[in-house]
């Protein structure tokens, strides 16, 4: 089983997160999942809104770098928070990720909200395919 | 790695270019030495690196609230040969033009103290706040198209502030050489409903009283307006929202596929860049500039609706209240300006991330009220230690190529923030020490506790003793709404 953590000492004026999966697809949807949680109380967020998302980038890294940004810009769009993403990366040629996610729109009420997040940054990026898996650092602006 | 660092005249340290390979310039910090002691090791790692960019002229600089950011330290100057050099969007930050306004009224405190409860209350129903939120204008991607191009003249025409207001924002606020084209259908659909918006992180608007053992320079005060012991004044911190961060996020990827047909190579990706002659380095300028007019606008509609709040509180027009923009000012922006170099004249492209403006007296670009004292410079500090109106100089125009500090600096992560201290509990405390704490997220409000900022007072004052700024007010918060 994977798992994310949010890391300290890396970055001062922002959040950044760390992941450990055990496949490239549960290292995208944890690394989703590390985002929101940097939003809000995921557990808060229904999962009845979806959203497919297709993205196509020349490196792996830069397709997590992607799938990142157009989940920031998704969050933007129409407001909303995303709490569910079912993952699916083909590594062929150029990388590829299909992804299904699902949220619902943002309600201050219920939602307990935290720091929004502008950006993905390449501040001491990195994807890593280990012995046992992969792993991502990622620092958000926020 | 500890690099060797000497203080090479009071208040002024470098790192000279034999410290890393690469660097083409010394890189300069500005501190006492206290704060120079205490400065993370990040700081002097980005600094060197933003020294080794092409085209840099004399030196890259930090101002002292300095911290680690991405790219360049948040705190970072640097100035670029137009034909030679580059543009960076690590050297912008991605919330392009985040800066400051402050606004002041011809209120006193024992005036607004018995109704500070309400006067917070109403702001923090109009002036939307926090994650996702939406303003109140429902513009199409043609209408916000012409906004981002035009900047503070939209907002005026509309409606939206008094014609006076342009007179003192940056530049007018409203940028030339802004053109959407350049700029994609997503930012323009990301950024198209939040105008008006505060957002979240360290964004806030606060009421804030000048108590008159605070007052350093009353001649100057007064020709900004700050005229009498406890007035209110109302100051707002945020920026150009998803639009602007999508801009950056959009051109950081141009760049990184730009870069080896330029040869550029850079220690951290985050430093992508291009020439800023080079069509990638045109189009992002071109971009930038949207974002930032956008965020003179965003700025432009918080301070309308403040209006409208106090308006409504007091049952006085805005005008009557004596509602007058002091000054706004950019800490995100890259800008042509003209400094002497090697005893030339020459125009150069001035990367401030996280720092001010600073013009000194005399300067043409500023308005004819403030033309003969220098420029108004806002320097935000955390939401429990205050804030300062400072006044620029002719001496950041020969130091730090017009520049100087934002704010009191972080020294503390989020995250350790979270650890050490509960957003309620932080409401509760503030309370009873005169500060009214509004905000829509309770672990945001811990992530700004003031433990988690350096010393405003301290980082301040080494920008007084060097000169590149002078202190004029020290403006204390009583109401603050928190994004």
């Amino acid at each position: 089983m994977g798992r994310y953590e949010f890391i300290p000492g890396v970055a001062i004026a922002d959040l950044a997160f760390e992941v450990h999966a055990e496949s490239l697809n549960e290292l995208f949807s944890l690394s989703a999942q590390a985002l929101f949680d940097a939003m809000v109380e995921l557990q808060d967020v229904r999962p009845e809104h979806e959203v497919r998302i297709s993205l196509t980038a020349e490196k792996l890294d830069n397709l997590l770098f992607d799938w990142l940004a157009e989940l920031v810009y998704q969050k933007d769009l129409d407001a909303q928070l995303f709490s569910r993403f079912e993952v699916s990366i083909d590594e062929n040629r150029n990388c590829k990720l299909e992804a299904t996610v699902r949220g619902e729109p943002i309600d201050p009420a219920r939602h307990q909200l935290k720091t929004d997040v502008k950006a993905i940054t390449y501040h001491m990026f990195k994807l890593e395919k280990k012995e046992n898996g992969y792993y991502a650092r990622v620092v958000l602006d926020t | 790695m500890k690099m060797k660092i000497s203080e090479v005249e009071p208040g002024v340290w470098e790192i000279p270019p034999t410290e890393k390979p690469g660097m083409r310039v010394p890189a300069r910090i500005i501190a006492t030495k206290e704060l120079i002691n205490t400065m993370d090791e990040g700081v002097f790692n980005q600094v060197t690196n933003v020294a080794c960019l092409p085209g840099i002229v004399k030196y890259a600089l930090c101002m002292p609230d300095g911290h680690w950011g991405y790219g360049f330290p948040i705190g970072g100057v640097a100035a670029f040969d137009l034909k030679e050099g580059v543009i960076s969007p690590g050297g912008i930050g991605f919330d392009i033009n985040c800066g400051m306004r402050l606004v002041r009224t011809n209120l006193v405190l024992q005036q607004v103290e018995p109704i500070l409860e309400k006067l917070m209350d109403t702001l923090f129903e109009l002036v939307p706040a926090g994650v996702g939120c939406k303003g109140l204008l429902k513009l199409n991607k043609k209408e916000f198209a012409e906004v981002v191009e035009e900047g503070i003249p939209w907002a005026l025409r509309r409606g939206y502030g008094w014609p006076e207001d342009v007179n003192f924002i940056e530049q007018g606020g409203g940028l030339p050489g802004a053109n959407p084209e350049k700029v994609s259908e997503k930012a323009l659909s990301r950024g198209m409903e939040q105008l008006g918006t505060l957002g979240s992180g360290n964004h806030y608007l606060e009421v804030q009283v000048v108590k008159e053992e605070n007052v350093f320079d009353w001649e100057t005060a007064k020709k900004f307006g700050i005229d009498r012991p406890n007035q209110i004044v109302v100051m707002i911190h945020c920026g150009s929202r998803g639009f602007g961060h999508q801009v950056a996020t959009d051109y950081l990827r141009v760049f990184e596929k730009a870069m080896p047909k330029y040869g550029i190579t850079v220690i951290d990706r985050e430093l992508g860049c291009a020439p800023f002659s080079s069509p990638e380095g045109k189009d992002y300028h071109a971009a930038m500039l949207c974002a930032a007019n956008a965020a003179f606008v965003n700025r432009q509609m918080i301070i309308h609706r403040i209006r409208e709040g106090f308006e409504k509180v007091f049952k006085k027009s805005a005008w009557e209240l004596g509602m007058h923009t002091v000054y706004d000012v950019a800490h995100n922006i890259a800008k042509v300006e003209e400094y002497e170099t090697n005893g030339h004249p020459k125009r150069l492209l001035v990367h401030r991330k996280g720092a001010t403006r600073s013009f000194g007296p005399g300067d043409p670009e500023l308005c004819p009220v403030y033309r003969e004292i220098g420029q108004p410079v806002i320097v935000g500090g955390s939401m429990e230690t205050g804030s300062y109106l400072l006044v620029g100089t002719k001496k950041a125009h020969e130091m730090t190529f017009g520049s100087t500090l934002h704010g009191s600096g972080r020294t503390m992560s989020r995250t350790q923030a979270k650890k050490k201290i509960h957003g309620r509990q932080l409401q509760e405390d503030m309370r009873k020490r005169g500060i009214l704490v509004k905000t829509v997220s309770y672990t945001g409000l811990a992530e700004e506790a003031g433990l988690a900022y350096k010393d405003i007072a301290a980082v301040v004052d080494a920008v007084h003793q060097i000169g590149i700024s002078r202190k004029v007010v020290r403006l204390k918060p009583i109401g603050n709404i928190k994004g």
